[in-house]
């Protein structure tokens, strides 16, 4: 259905999704006060290279489908950055919490 | 040519939001970023719905840029002023649209709606009203697009870019990565493509790197730039963002963007392919 390249809308993800056998990075960005949303999300395989890269919803939810592998995420923001590491092993949802500050 | 011919800093376009025959676009293939703020005075273009035939796989003829455009409020002789989301891929597309159809005074915002977001500048949801206007396109100028059988025809001959990520080269994903993986009936590549993923251009904050870090990077993957190029991707925007740094910021004179991409070049029968990394 999706034939264009844009990232979708950001949406959170329950923890028990089915992700039809699909490697997923999802989780929250966080700031000083809770989730922060807006932040541009970086997705970096385990060279540091760039994958792709989603804008956080407003309630700082971003999920990526990506493949097995250990995998950064990293947040820009306006106030600020931050990263965080998540191995996924294999099919499922992997889920990783960013703090910017 | 220079980068400031093509490219504007998000400081110039918050100076210029008021100077007359300047018109600002925002363009993405999902609106509703537009919707929820954008620069003040920019019109929307939305990439599929605007740009794209309804029917067939092709862009708006002649008359439907210039119905658009008309409808846009941009006239013939206004400086455009590009920008959206995804570091600029729609806007880049956009951007090598308006040169397809003959419109020279386009440059784009570096860094697109990112940076702008990143500088913490001030976006809009009042939706501008524009006059109408009588804009005229010309031909497409097919010196800057490639089709599928120029496209084969390459192979071994012109420099092939594949600016997807290593992934989607090898043939180990169909999509980039924030996107379901569905598309192309086979995965891989097209043979003797280089891949320099689109990103590798680009800065974090979504700026396109220097004229000559962009030509170190081509350099170092074995583009010869005694030949012609044609970049591809998987439907042509991220493409657009490398033909964008390798035409307008090196100055390569010969570049054509493959707009079919790897979603005709994979579906496509008897044609030769190559999976795994180079």
């Amino acid at each position: 259905m999706t034939d264009g390249c844009g990232a979708p809308a950001q949406t959170a993800i329950a923890a028990d999704a089915d992700t039809g056998g699909q490697v997923v990075v999802a989780g929250k960005v966080t700031g000083g006060e809770g989730p922060l949303g807006g932040a541009y999300v970086r997705l970096l395989n385990a060279d540091g290279e760039f994958t792709g890269e989603v804008q956080a919803s407003p309630d700082g939810d971003f999920r990526f489908y990506a493949a097995p592998g250990t995998w950064t995420v990293r947040a820009l923001h306006r106030s600020g950055n931050g990263q965080a590491s998540v191995s996924a092993e294999g099919p499922g949802l992997h889920q990783v919490t960013i703090a910017v500050a | 040519m220079s980068r400031e011919d093509v490219l504007v800093t998000t400081q110039w376009a918050e100076d210029n939001l008021d100077t007359p025959g300047v018109v600002f676009a925002e363009v993405d293939e999902d609106t509703t970023a537009y919707d929820g703020g954008h620069i003040r005075g920019a019109v929307k273009i939305d990439w599929k719905n605007e740009l794209q035939d309804p029917v067939r796989r092709d862009f708006v003829d002649k008359a439907g840029f210039e119905a658009l455009l008309s409808a846009k409020g941009v006239g013939n002789d206004d400086l455009v002023i590009l920008y959206g989301g995804n570091n600029n891929w729609f806007a880049a597309y956009a951007y090598w649209y308006f040169k397809l159809y003959g419109h020279d005074k386009v440059k784009l915002i570096d860094g697109g709606r990112k940076k702008w977001e990143l500088d913490g500048r001030e976006l809009t949801t009042e939706e501008p009203k524009r006059e109408h206007t009588g804009y005229t396109a010309k031909e497409q100028d097919l010196s800057v697009r490639a089709f599928r059988d120029e496209v084969v025809a390459a192979i071994d001959t012109k420099n092939l870019i594949d600016v997807r990520s290593p992934d989607e080269f090898s043939g180990k994903l169909l999509a980039p990565a924030h996107l379901p993986q569905e598309s192309a009936q086979r995965a891989g590549h097209i043979p003797s493509a280089v891949n320099v993923p689109w990103s590798k251009a680009a800065n974090e904050d979504g700026t396109f790197k220097s004229a000559d870090e962009l030509a170190e990077l081509y350099n170092e993957a074995g583009l010869d730039t005694s030949k012609p190029t044609i970049a591809y991707c998987r439907i042509g925007e991220r493409s657009s963002h490398t033909w964008f740094a390798l035409r307008e910021l090196i100055g390569l004179e010969d570049v054509k963007n493959y707009d079919g991409s790897w979603t005709e070049y994979g579906s496509l029968v008897g044609v030769p392919i190559e999976t795994g990394a180079k």
